[in-house]
């Protein structure tokens, strides 16, 4: 006999044959055969539990049929399996009536009435007539287990679902079960909120209304929201989202389990920062985030005052008609907000009708785009899955925090393993089988002692042991390895780690990159050209020159250019060169397209009113050159337009054309000039969208299992009747892009020089956290509170040597000042470096980072003195 | 800065290493970090947290399992009452009350003075000698209201110091077997034992 290995294994359901892949739970096996298993605490991006025992059916063993839980047993071969006998039926009922004898019946008044599992799965597998007549349990309710989700205690059926993800998915544990038997309940320490990034998935993920989220509790009815599906621009992980809105108010944002993206995940930032859009009714602080632009504005006597369109178009198309007159006068900065087609616009206004070759979708926060262009990509799937990764960037779970999800999933189940250049605070740090301790202004030295094979640098904190470590796990081809590469310090110029990202790209020709630039669509506005040399369609002009945002400011403040064209975003609040960025603007002529007021409207001549996220139609292209669509779901507020729009009636009263009226046409125009993927994705159904250069790539689409996703309605999924876990398989539209950027277009690395740094002093890390001063937080009610304040961290060794303890007030002196900051210990700094967040504010409401940041070196060092 | 005394964080620490995964000693953690507190501080559930790579809300969900590990701050003593079938039959529930009486606090509280937590217990295992009574779990075969009463004054005296030590002290004599003892004396008591099981089956034969 020769031993076969099984590639499918069949057994029978209800009598019917059925061939499913070994090792597969029963439940998903029934659910393929067509015949749906109630279920509670089952979930499928999650480990089973079989902890609720609603997935009963019989099972054919040795002492005859026996019930056991479906979610919890593996398929084997000939297993005889019942799903419909009145012994199943009766189980089903005996669970569903203890699960309710504890119970209450206050659905009326519940926020999940209405889209409940266990209403749902009561009315199509309960009894229907309850012999329960006895007291119900009462508890103080609700309690506030962390700053956004709140527990009604008489709600929960213990399915553990919330305690699982948040152990086993977002890995932080802030939750547990507390009390045994019918005591037990849901409860974080008392010392420690459940106050993760990740909480708003427990909410959605909960079968009952034992969870509750504070912004959408008592909200809504779910039989009055109307929905869409969409992708979240928050950060640009590009989370697929069902949008969900009552009249034209956005009430609730949840995930959609997209296979390739976010597997039904999303952080709370994505999740909570609905409000944001509409801005907050009462600001009318045109300086504040929280203030939502809905008119064009215009400066009159230093004020500026709400005007028509035609005023407003017409001052802005002056201004840039003057400025264009003189050669290098105008130029543009932002776009990392706008959809791929608004940027398309922008970028055939700026270069076809103002002949500028000045624009940049980064403010100088991210990295070398002709660079980023030519690196092989890899999607989140293959990082993922990759045998190892190794990480060049700030925190992840702060800055991309689904793709922390995505990526720990496989470094916990030990797939893959993690080397980290432990720049500062990593949540993945204790899952790193190595991390190279390197302060700034080190990482392109490490990077060569890596690729080098040589020894760590004199008066480096990594030893040679780590280093041939991290050498052995990246082979010698880099093959099956991704770097995951993005900005982690903004106080060390990018120069630093773009020479140790072109090492790596050059010593490791097999290995892929993931680039980790965190905001919204900054990879689109790329694609789309909105940077020096890029042209539309991920095309580059290696000929080419233009100013970059830090360049164009320089050239503002030296007068050389006199316009700036602002497209979304805020400049100041993301600039790490504040005052300087303040200083230029002074100076120049500024029209700003935006949909949220913020501090660089103190300087525009022109506001123009875009209309923003939720408000319009086009596509977006996440980290890994994913293009899928956005889709509107209200209508913007007073009389903001769509950038497509703006752009065009701007070229028009400067006697040209881009040619684009519409959404759609620009979506038209991409696709067909430069073969990127856009009408095609807008107007597909399959939702997931396309790689950019990948059109082998297929993607899946499971089927939504509504009791796993409550409250996420879909045309192909609604109800326990008509589910049965189906998938669709996506073929990739063709996405041939004509001109792009290699490695070899550029000149090999060039040796940069940081320079000693001063043996008294430390040197700054400044990175990012999620809950900062932007718009999304500040614009909503619920964020606001989360913003932390500024503060110092600092490694142990480094406050032993100071003789400061945490919590003490010291006096940081920078490049330009001083400033008092609370000290923090924090393990994760490195030693001899100084940790801050930036967009944080210290108790006198100034950024730390305005005073410590030094313009004229590549680092910037501090000096500690306590009072 | 640990919360554990320098003797009981080495040992925390000799618990931690016997594992593959750190998490197991989280009970025996639990265990040292009663007994230096009494109950499970806050301090307490942190430190094994820390030494066991959870969290707190972790190590206090494990904690609040089981009945032994006190979450809130109890007396010096804990006296516990059992009320179980033979107890009871026996005057259990009386005892119980009576012992309330006495103490001034009610049952699952703690006295006035800090000195005396009252709990009603499930069987301890002791039913010849009903009502069954034990302090800080050690049994103090005390059966009628009277014999109680003496037993709290001398309690309160500290008459009884050396048998029955502060809440949370389960072991007064540290052994030199157990979890310290080598893989030689390990095998030498397995030995000796499965003899006597061999002498013990021949003589019931």
């Amino acid at each position: 006999m020769t031993d076969v290995i099984k590639t499918t294994v069949t057994l029978n359901v209800n009598g019917r044959p059925i061939e499913v892949k070994p090792g597969e739970l029963l439940i998903e096996a029934c659910e393929q055969a067509g015949d749906y298993i109630p279920r509670f605490c089952y979930h499928p991006r999650m480990e089973p539990v079989g902890m609720c025992r609603m997935c009963l059916v019989e099972v054919d063993g040795p002492r005859g049929a026996t019930l056991q839980p479906a979610c919890y047993i593996h398929v084997t071969d000939g297993m005889n399996v019942t799903t419909n006998s009145e012994k199943v039926k009766k189980a089903q009922d005996g669970v569903l009536e203890f699960l309710l004898a504890n119970h209450p019946l206050d659905c009326p008044v519940c926020d999940k009435g209405g889209e409940c599992p266990l209403q749902d799965q009561t009315l199509t597998h309960g009894s229907g007539e309850t012999r329960f007549i006895e007291e119900k349990r009462h508890f103080v309710k609700p309690i506030e287990i962390g700053k956004l989700v709140l527990l009604d205690r008489e709600r929960c059926i213990q399915c553990a679902r919330c305690t699982r993800f948040s152990d086993e998915v977002a890995g932080d544990t802030e939750i547990a079960f507390s009390g045994r038997g019918d005591l037990i309940e849901v409860a974080p320490s008392p010392t420690k909120p459940f106050d993760s990034v990740f909480s708003g998935n427990t909410v959605q993920i909960c079968p009952v209304g034992a969870l509750t989220a504070k912004p959408y509790r008592f909200s809504a009815r779910p039989w009055d929201l109307e929905q869409v599906e969409s992708t979240c621009t928050t950060c640009a992980v590009g989370c697929r989202v069902a949008v969900q809105s009552s009249g034209n108010r956005l009430t609730r944002i949840l995930g959609v389990d997209s296979d390739p993206v976010n597997h039904g995940w999303l952080c709370d930032k994505g999740r909570f920062s609905l409000d944001s859009i509409d801005g907050n009714e009462e600001s009318r602080d045109l300086l504040s985030a929280a203030t939502r632009i809905s008119q064009p504005l215009l400066r009159e006597n230093g004020v500026l005052k709400e005007v028509t369109w035609d005023e407003a178009l017409e001052a802005a198309a002056s201004i840039l008609r003057n400025a264009a007159q003189s050669s290098d006068g105008v130029g543009a900065v932002g776009g990392a907000s706008l959809t791929n087609e608004g940027a398309f616009a922008w970028e055939r206004l700026v270069r076809g009708v103002l002949g500028s070759e000045h624009l940049d979708a980064q403010f100088g926060d991210g990295l070398d785009p002709v660079v980023l262009q030519a690196l092989p990509k890899a999607t989140i799937d293959e990082a993922a899955a990759a045998k190892t990764i190794v990480t060049l960037t700030g925190d992840l779970r702060e800055e991309l925090p689904v793709l922390f999800l995505r990526l720990r999933e496989n470094i916990v189940r030990q797939n893959s393993a993690l080397i980290e250049f432990g720049f500062g605070p990593s949540a993945l740090r204790s899952l790193a089988r190595v991390s190279l301790a390197i302060r700034p202004g080190e990482a392109h030295l490490a990077a060569r002692a890596l690729c080098d094979g040589s020894d760590a640098p004199k008066g480096a904190i990594f030893t040679n042991e780590e280093l041939e470590e991290a050498r052995q796990h990246i082979g010698d081809s880099g093959e099956g390895v991704v770097f995951v590469v993005g900005r982690a310090n903004l106080a060390e110029d990018s120069s630093v780690l773009e020479e140790a990202i072109r090492r790596f790209a050059e010593r490791y020709p097999n290995a892929t990159f993931l680039v980790a630039l965190r905001r919204a669509n900054v990879m689109g506005a790329l694609d789309m050209g909105l940077a020096p040399r890029l042209r539309p369609g991920r095309g580059v002009d290696v000929a080419a020159s233009g100013r970059d945002t830090l360049d164009q400011l320089a050239a503002l403040r030296d007068g050389e250019q006199k316009a700036l064209l602002v497209l979304g975003g805020c400049l100041i609040g993301n600039v790490a060169d504040a005052p300087a960025a303040r200083a230029a603007l002074e100076k120049a002529d500024v029209i700003a397209v935006t949909g949220h007021g913020g501090a660089t409207l103190a300087y525009a001549s022109v506001v123009l009113p875009a209309a923003v996220q939720h408000e319009r139609r086009g596509t977006v292209t996440n980290i890994e050159g994913r293009v899928s669509a956005v889709t509107p779901k209200i209508v913007a507020p007073g009389s903001a337009w769509p950038d497509v729009a703006i752009a065009a009636e701007l070229a028009e009263l400067l006697g040209q054309s881009i040619g684009l009226t519409s959404v759609e046409q620009a979506a038209k125009a991409i696709e067909e000039t430069t073969g990127y993927p856009a009408l095609s994705v807008m107007n597909d159904e399959l939702h997931d969208g396309v790689v950019v250069g990948r059109a082998d790539a297929s993607s899946l689409r499971h089927a939504l299992d509504p009791m796993a996703f409550p409250g996420i309605r879909s045309t192909e999924a609604v109800g326990i009747a008509s589910y049965t876990g189906s998938t669709t398989t996506v073929l990739a539209h063709s996405s041939g892009v004509t001109k792009g950027a290699s490695l070899s277009d550029l000149t090999s690395s060039p040796e940069i020089e940081v320079g000693i740094a001063d043996a008294y002093s430390l040197t700054l890390y400044a990175s990012r956290r999620l809950y900062d001063r932007g718009i999304a937080m500040q614009g909503s009610p619920a964020l606001q509170p989360l913003i932390p304040s500024s503060a110092l961290a600092l490694h142990h060794v480094d406050l032993d040597r100071l003789g400061v303890e945490s919590g003490t007030v010291v006096k940081v002196t920078g490049a330009r000042g001083s400033i008092l900051l609370p000290v923090v210990l924090d393990e994760h700094v490195a030693r001899g470096s100084a940790g801050i967040f930036v967009g944080t504010l210290n108790s006198s409401g100034e950024n730390p980072l305005d005073v410590l940041f030094d313009p004229e070196h590549l680092i910037s060092q501090v000096r500690l003195e306590t009072r | 800065m640990s919360h554990f005394q320098p003797e009981l964080r080495q040992r925390a620490e000799e618990l931690v290493a016997l594992y593959p995964r750190s998490r197991s000693a989280m009970l025996p953690l639990l265990h040292l970090a009663q007994e230096q507190d009494g109950y499970l501080s806050e301090a307490g559930i942190e430190e094994v947290a820390g030494l066991t790579g959870t969290t707190s809300a972790d190590v206090r969900g494990t904690a609040s399992f089981y009945d032994m590990f006190h979450l809130e701050p109890v007396g010096k003593y804990v006296v516990g009452v059992c009320t179980n079938i033979a107890c009871l039959l026996a005057g259990g529930e009386e005892f119980l009350e009576h012992a309330s009486q006495t103490l001034g606090c009610a049952v699952g509280a703690t006295s006035e003075d800090g000195l005396f937590t009252l709990e009603e217990t499930e069987c301890l295992a002791d039913c010849d000698k009903a009502p069954c009574v034990q302090v800080n779990h050690r049994y103090v075969r005390t059966t009628t209201p009277e014999s109680f009463d003496t037993l709290v004054g001398d309690l309160r005296k500290g008459v009884h110091d050396a048998d029955i030590p502060s809440h949370g002290t389960l072991i007064r004599v540290k052994r030199n077997g157990g979890l310290r003892a080598s893989h030689d004396e390990i095998r030498e008591q397995r030995a000796t034992s499965s003899a006597a099981r061999a002498k013990r089956a021949e003589g019931n034969s």
